[in-house]
């Protein structure tokens, strides 16, 4: 299959801001102490939201996970808001209430995810059920990591999806570790896809590291639940190259697995072969290098003047109607303008 | 004006708002072909067909989950839980996911989820329960729990139309025990309003679901001994009509907190808290709980009707409090 010379510059464009927005939230911010709680990226893993949500129309829907940075700006969200959701500002699209990768925008068709992992698949099912009964020709792409794939949530996702044939994407990014605990400790069988087949859904293994390989497995999973086909999984293997979190040195992970997924990164590798194919010139990847550097700045210095939400919003939220608002106890309202002083 | 059972009106309502809103949609275990387990939505499929009337697996989780899903896109799920015991299954699809998503990201989700509850019915441990305290202890969720076909009905309409998730908690012992006139020209019964359901002078009874009717047979029982009883009926957990509740304390100066649902974490509690705080100095007598032991609900007849509060609990107690 042979790409369009600019859906490629695009793709490397978004792995690249992806992992210079990541970089610096993980390696500047956070331990600035500008960002507090729990940041995880998705270093080494950029290909695989990049290449798939990227061929998706305006009205399709994406259920990210929290190694998915790409697909969320993919879909619109712009630098500064996702630095200021991680540094729990007014302006952050949860406007403080959730951190980090928990973003979700419905004018952006995406869907917040929750650390309960493998929620977001029957709520996936769930959104393509809503397209099917609407004839709606929409898709949606559903992200979770091997990890939640032990989870029932997830089997019971997959086989109401598959039982129904609505048209969602499950996309796994088998990044080998579950926080510290390695896939043979996970799971009795190498690949996730084989799981497909007890949901009589297509299955497919690829390399979540090469961008041709998961754009194709995706733009044929897309074209067949598009075409009214059902569901499909694609196992994406790739390697988490962090820990869990920023907190985390993974000591537990040999340290030649690091050099060994170090050779196959993503970014370098699509790099590479645009330069080798021509497509770019080196000149070419320093100046978007250089606007990346550009765009990433401006959004911090924005986003860490950004102010932070005020205290009594705590309150505000839970429910559609103020009426129906949790409010504060009556022993407590007696001095709840000193509450937060 | 026609004569309907708990059951009818629930049904009734639902198949209202489906004619209404092409977004509502039922799903749920057996509620297509069979009409639902306790045939709440018998003739449905037919009526509306396979895409609106949604046979499940044996997935609870999965139920809540793509009904929240479905919900985001605008449509409006009505989630049927075979019996509200099976609720547990999909705790966190419901207390997470659900609860929470408006608060997160301003996303609503507008959907119900039906749990037929409680006991009376020699369901034992697994088809009797009333799980409600789990969810009204969980921020963001709506629950309702009507005692009458008319309550039934209004709510049903309410909680489909409210703009987020809401618990509808109906007492499985109802459905065919009571029945009652109903308005042939469409109504509702907001959510967040409790109903006075007997006016008295003595004493305040502060109930929900199927324990109104043993107040009110109290009641009757009392009133030959010039016992005067005021019977509350929540309707609605959360949001809680505070005001009707403080209003009756402070007509009475005496409280009976009376449920079905067990004690300890029970709505009792809360109650008794808010009249603590709110209603001290008008209080005359002890706040006084009538509800199930702290036990799961048996199943043998004879256990079953020792754990479930009765009328003559409820005669007992006031007689009791009457002597303050």
């Amino acid at each position: 299959m042979q790409l369009e010379q600019q859906t490629l510059l695009n793709i490397l464009y978004y792995m690249k801001l992806a992992r210079e927005v990541e970089t610096r939230i993980e390696r500047k911010l956070f331990r600035q102490g500008k960002i507090v709680g729990g940041v995880y990226t998705g270093r080494g893993q950029e290909a695989i939201s990049v290449a798939s949500s990227i061929q998706l129309e305006e009205k399709d829907c994406i259920c990210p996970s929290h190694r998915d940075m790409g697909a969320y700006i993919i879909r619109g969200l712009t630098v500064r808001k996702i630095l200021a959701q991680y540094m729990g500002r007014k302006t952050g699209v949860t406007g403080g209430k959730d951190a980090n990768m928990h973003m979700g925008d419905l004018r952006h068709n995406i869907v917040a995810f929750i650390s309960m992992l493998a929620d977001t698949v029957p709520v996936a099912t769930g959104i393509a059920i809503a397209y099917k009964m609407r004839r709606q020709r929409n898709v949606v792409l559903c992200y979770f990591g091997d990890g939640a794939t032990s989870r029932g949530d997830w089997h019971e996702g997959l086989n109401l999806a598959a039982v129904r044939q609505v048209p969602v994407i499950f996309i796994c990014n088998n990044n080998q570790y579950a926080y510290s605990t390695p896939l043979e400790k996970q799971m009795p069988i190498k690949d996730v896809s084989i799981r497909a087949k007890a949901y009589n859904m297509p299955g497919i293994s690829v390399d979540g590291n090469d961008v041709m390989a998961v754009y194709e497995a995706t733009r044929e999973a897309i074209k067949l639940a598009r075409g009214g086909g059902g569901p499909s999984l694609i196992e994406c293997k790739t390697f988490r190259m962090t820990g869990h979190a920023a907190h985390d040195d993974a000591r537990y992970v040999p340290k030649e697995l690091f050099q060994e997924w170090e050779k196959k990164d993503p970014i370098s590798r699509l790099e590479t072969s645009l330069i080798g194919n021509k497509v770019i010139t080196k000149k070419e990847v320093y100046q978007m290098d250089a606007r990346i550097t550009q765009v990433v700045d401006e959004a911090v210095n924005l986003a860490e003047n950004d102010p932070f939400p005020d205290p009594e919003e705590t309150l505000l939220g839970v429910f559609s109607d103020r009426s129906a608002e949790a409010p504060l106890s009556f022993a407590e309202s007696f001095f709840s303008s000193n509450r937060w002083r | 004006m026609s004569t309907v059972t708990y059951v009818e009106a629930i049904r009734d309502g639902l198949r209202e708002e489906m004619l209404r809103d092409q977004n509502v949609f039922v799903l749920g275990e057996d509620v297509g072909v069979y009409g639902g387990a306790f045939k709440v939505t018998e003739g449905f499929l037919s009526e509306f067909g396979e895409q609106r009337v949604v046979d499940t697996p044996l997935s609870e989780s999965a139920i809540v989950g793509a009904a929240i899903g479905a919900a985001l896109m605008g449509m409006k799920p009505v989630a049927e839980m075979q019996f509200a015991d099976f609720i547990s299954c999909a705790f966190d699809q419901i207390t997470n996911f659900a609860a929470k998503c408006r608060y997160r990201w301003g996303a609503g989700v507008p959907l119900v989820i039906r749990g037929p509850s409680g006991g009376g019915i020699h369901g034992g441990p697994f088809h009797s329960q009333n799980p409600e305290m789990y969810f009204v202890h969980t921020p963001g969720l709506k629950i309702v729990a009507p005692s009458t076909a008319y309550d039934a009905k209004g709510l049903i309409k309410s909680a489909i139309r409210d703009e987020d998730p809401v618990l509808y908690f109906e007492h499985k012992f109802l459905y065919r025990r009571i029945k009652e006139e109903l308005p042939t020209k469409e109504y509702l019964v907001p959510i967040g309003s409790a109903d006075i359901k007997r006016s008295g002078k003595d004493i305040s009874v502060i109930t929900y679901g199927a324990m109104v009717h043993n107040a009110l047979e109290a009641a009757e029982v009392l009133a030959q001994d010039g016992i005067d009883l005021e019977v509350v009926d929540l309707r609605t957990l959360v949001p809680l009509d505070k005001e009707k509740v403080l209003q009756s304390i402070k007509k009475t100066n005496k409280a009976i907190l009376l449920h079905e649902d067990v004690r300890t974490g029970g709505f009792a509690g809360e109650l008794a808290a808010i009249i603590a705080e709110e209603a001290f100095e008008h209080l005359d007598g002890p706040l006084m709980r009538i509800t199930a032991p702290d036990t799961p609900v048996p199943f043998s007849p004879p256990l079953e009707k020792f754990f479930l509060p009765k009328t003559s609990d409820v005669i007992r107690v006031a007689r009791h409090l009457a002597a303050y």
